[in-house]
């Protein structure tokens, strides 16, 4: 039975002590002896540590001291939380670092093993936003971000952090580009109420993923297997692959969000840095929020009131049938330019 | 007296010694490696992070990895089912530390004038040793379905199952409801399992493992692996923790080698508070209480294995309170008030453990079975203590910790009416640091010194004074 759960458990004498008798000699040598014991461990450790040392540093790819990263007084500012660069080194460098690297180039230790990559700070270039394509996030967006992390990536939720930890780290990533120093972050689009889901939305997003080729890169079914999906890359020339709707099961989640909120900003904003586009000027939002309701309809896995919507009309969409008046024919003008009574 | 007198005056030099080697091997360490900032490296391999992404210290977790664990081994963002990984991927970790520690005990049983075992001597040795040999496995099978096989050895490669559990994750789509079975760690907020100390007696918690001199209760251990059922589950964001067990009375052995109807609960339940600048605070209980058996069956004097009965109570409760104050400094505080029936105050209890030293010979104080018509000595009483454990950290970066840990228990009620009260009591204090060269997903690697001083009142094995022993430690504790 063992009662103690140490690792060692050498001052258990009572049990060795048979065994000690052994040690008498040692009074006699033992100044001597105790000495030289400590200093032979002591010198080993050092032999180690300086070998250690000598390796890894031979194992470094770049040679001469690495630069110091200038930790520039950045900030960030959510609701009432001032964010500053300076309290996050340590929390950067203990979490964020093994990824996106010391300088923030997603040239960390392991970005080599990941897929999707991790973010290059540098460019300042975001996916998730809630501002138009090319602009910069807001700090809210970045906040948000890191407390969601992002599905079907090495990104995980970091919502264990303390809001002032997370509003730090969004001014320390600032560090990294001077984009950040010239430039003020994007406008937030607006979004509309979200309309009822019917059938006849999810019909009208169905001719909107088609006409807007949306097929061509996620598939007719939304399975991520567009005949453009194995050709697409990154703005860093990595591959990428678009996001499979049907894979997901109960608790689907989109890399910027799991809400259909999140889902129209997506196409709304675009995912920069990505072949997605943003599709703000080509769609009017009340159709931005038909394609949503179909988007939704492609999460086969997932309850929602738009998979309840297809069932009720037997999992058929009806073709999309253009119900808009057509334009009113203009107004007879009675009133000639300059004309009046 | 003279004997004290000159073994005294000989530990002088010894004692410059030793605090000129910590402080040496310290300043070594600390020069001798300067790579940048990294337990389970296992699930570090598998999704790229670095140790220090779940360890304040490894193997100590921080907030996220207990989130991690939390969760069933998974980050949530639906890669962590091993479809995901390269086929070739084994989460297996090794865990081994070569060390030098010299071990001192003031009052050892010893041949001498007072005849065979009959006189005190103090031990002190040094040397090169080892740690035992921990091969952990562990992770998720499918989303949601995780493991954990623990064979761990001690030092001469004996092995035995620490821990074999396999666990439902997010039953219903809800972290709230999540199961393991098998024998597990209970669910201590200051898990001793991922303990950063390695001495003998620092490298346990005290307030774990107590049980009053002369008790024979074979569980009311918190800080061994048990075998059982674990019901827990957690908010999202961890921030609310709740378990509930359910344990075979039998100190995690297998086989049933105790009572056939002997059983104990684990229960706890803490809330984290974001504080704002200082980081995520957290407060909590625990409430472990049950039965264990102690009358037995016996044939030819020896106790029947499983044929305990006449179950008796015992308790142990107390708060737990993480506290962090900024980036560096950050205290946790454990506090236990435990009581034990008066049968098990009064030596009955763990029978069968002494199958091959009938207990009269290995409890010679003892009557050791509580059979038919038994009575306690008159005036026996459940034995009562409390204790307090107080391990603050400062984390100089994510590479080094600097550690400190006092733990103190006083005994409340003797069982035995007379006895000095303050028998058995303990006060042990640990100071170490820990300093990680390097820090990557790949391996665990950490210079490791410690040093720690344990002091028993009147446990002495001949003359029943005061029991102390010290411990120095310099190593390499490593895993891959």
């Amino acid at each position: 039975m063992t009662r103690r759960r140490s690792r060692f458990a050498g001052a258990d004498f009572g049990l060795r002590v048979l065994t000690m008798n052994s040690l008498k000699p040692m009074r006699f040598i033992g100044a001597i002896l105790f000495t030289a014991i400590p200093c032979t461990a002591i010198l080993g450790l050092t032999f180690v540590a300086g070998f250690t040392a000598t390796v890894s540093a031979q194992d470094e790819p770049l040679v001469g001291p690495k630069p110091h990263v200038v930790v520039k007084p950045m900030e960030s500012h959510i609701g009432n939380i001032t964010g500053h660069a300076a309290d996050a080194k340590s929390d950067y460098r203990r979490y964020c670092a093994g990824c996106h690297g010391e300088y923030g180039d997603a040239n960390g230790e392991n970005a080599v093993w990941l897929d999707p990559k991790p973010r290059d700070f540098t460019t300042a270039t975001f996916k998730c936003r809630s501002t138009l394509t090319g602009t910069l996030p807001t700090d809210q967006d970045l906040f948000n971000s890191i407390g969601r992390g992002f599905a079907n990536s090495n990104m995980p939720i970091w919502n264990v952090f303390t809001k002032q930890q997370r509003a730090n780290l969004v001014a320390y990533i600032k560090i990294f580009s001077p984009r950040w120093e010239h430039e003020k972050a994007g406008e937030p689009i607006k979004i509309p109420a979200e309309p009822p889901v019917t059938i006849e939305s999810i019909s009208h997003g169905q001719a909107l993923f088609a006409k807007l080729e949306c097929w061509k890169c996620h598939g007719t079914h939304g399975e991520g297997d567009g005949p453009s999906a194995s050709t697409l890359t990154d703005s860093k020339d990595n591959p990428i692959r678009p996001y499979n709707f049907a894979s997901g099961g109960k608790d689907a989640r989109f890399k910027c969000g799991s809400t259909n909120e999140d889902i129209y900003k997506i196409f709304m904003t675009g995912v920069d840095g990505t072949p997605m586009p943003s599709f703000a000027d080509v769609i009017q939002p009340n159709e931005a929020w038909d394609l949503v309701h179909f988007l939704r309809t492609l999460q086969v896995n997932r309850h929602g009131k738009e998979n309840e919507v297809l069932m009720a009309a037997h999992g058929v969409i009806p073709p999309y049938v253009d119900r808009t008046p057509a334009p009113a024919a203009a107004p007879p003008d009675n009133k000639t330019p300059g004309g009046g009574q | 007296m003279r004997m004290w007198a000159q073994s005294h005056l000989c530990q002088k030099p010894q004692r410059i010694t030793s605090v000129l080697a910590a402080a040496l091997a310290l300043t070594c360490v600390i020069l001798g490696a300067s790579q940048s900032a990294s337990a389970l490296p296992a699930f570090a391999r598998k999704y790229g992070l670095r140790c220090s992404a779940c360890h304040e210290s490894w193997p100590m977790l921080n907030y996220f990895g207990q989130k991690f664990k939390d969760n069933g081994y998974q980050l949530m963002n639906d890669r962590d089912a091993p479809i995901w990984q390269n086929p070739g991927y084994w989460p297996v970790t090794f865990r081994i530390t070569p060390i030098w520690h010299r071990v001192s005990t003031n009052k050892v049983q010893v041949d001498g004038s007072a005849g065979p075992g009959g006189n005190e001597a103090k031990i002190t040795s040094s040397g090169f040793d080892l740690s035992g040999l921990d091969f952990h496995t562990g992770g998720t099978l499918e989303k949601n379905f995780s493991f954990y096989v623990l064979p761990s050895s001690d030092a001469t490669a004996s092995f035995h199952f620490e821990t074999v559990m396999a666990r439902l994750d997010n039953i219903s789509g809800s972290p709230w409801f999540n199961v393991k079975l098998g024998k597990f760690e209970l669910d201590n907020l200051l898990s001793e399992k991922r303990i950063l100390t390695l001495t003998a007696n620092g490298g346990i918690y005290q307030l774990y493992h107590f049980i009053p001199l002369n008790d024979h209760n074979i569980f009311g251990q918190m800080g061994d692996n048990q075998l059982g059922l674990e019901v827990m589950g957690h908010s999202y964001s961890d921030r609310t923790r709740y378990s509930i067990s359910l344990l075979s009375s039998n100190d995690g052995q297998v086989g049933l080698p105790y009572g056939s109807e002997s059983y104990s609960t684990f229960i706890t339940g803490s809330q984290a508070f974001d504080a704002g600048k200082l980081g995520v605070d957290r407060l909590g209980f625990y409430v472990m209480a049950g039965v264990a058996p102690t009358s037995w069956l016996t044939n030819m004097g020896a106790p029947i294995g499983g044929s305990g009965t006449q179950n008796k109570g015992y308790s142990r409760e107390g708060f737990v309170g993480q506290f962090y104050f900024g980036h560096r400094v950050d205290l946790t505080v454990v506090t236990q008030h435990g009581e034990d029936s008066a049968w098990f105050g009064q030596g009955y209890g763990d029978f069968v453990d002494y199958t091959t030293a009938l207990c009269p010979n290995a409890n010679p104080t003892g009557p050791c079975n509580n059979v038919a018509g038994t009575t306690l000595p008159a005036g026996s009483r459940s034995p009562t203590w409390n204790g307090v454990l107080l391990e603050p950290h400062y984390v100089v970066s994510p590479q080094m910790i600097l550690l400190a840990r006092y733990e103190t228990i006083r005994m409340s009620q003797q069982s035995t009416p007379g006895t000095a009260s303050n028998l058995g009591n303990i006060t042990t204090y640990t100071f170490g640091y820990r300093y990680n060269p390097f820090m990557t997903s790949r391996a665990g690697f950490a210079y490791h010194g410690e040093y720690n001083w344990f002091h028993q009142d009147g446990t002495s094995p001949v003359t029943a004074t005061n029991l102390t022993s010290s411990e120095l430690l310099f190593g390499i504790d490593f895993d891959f």
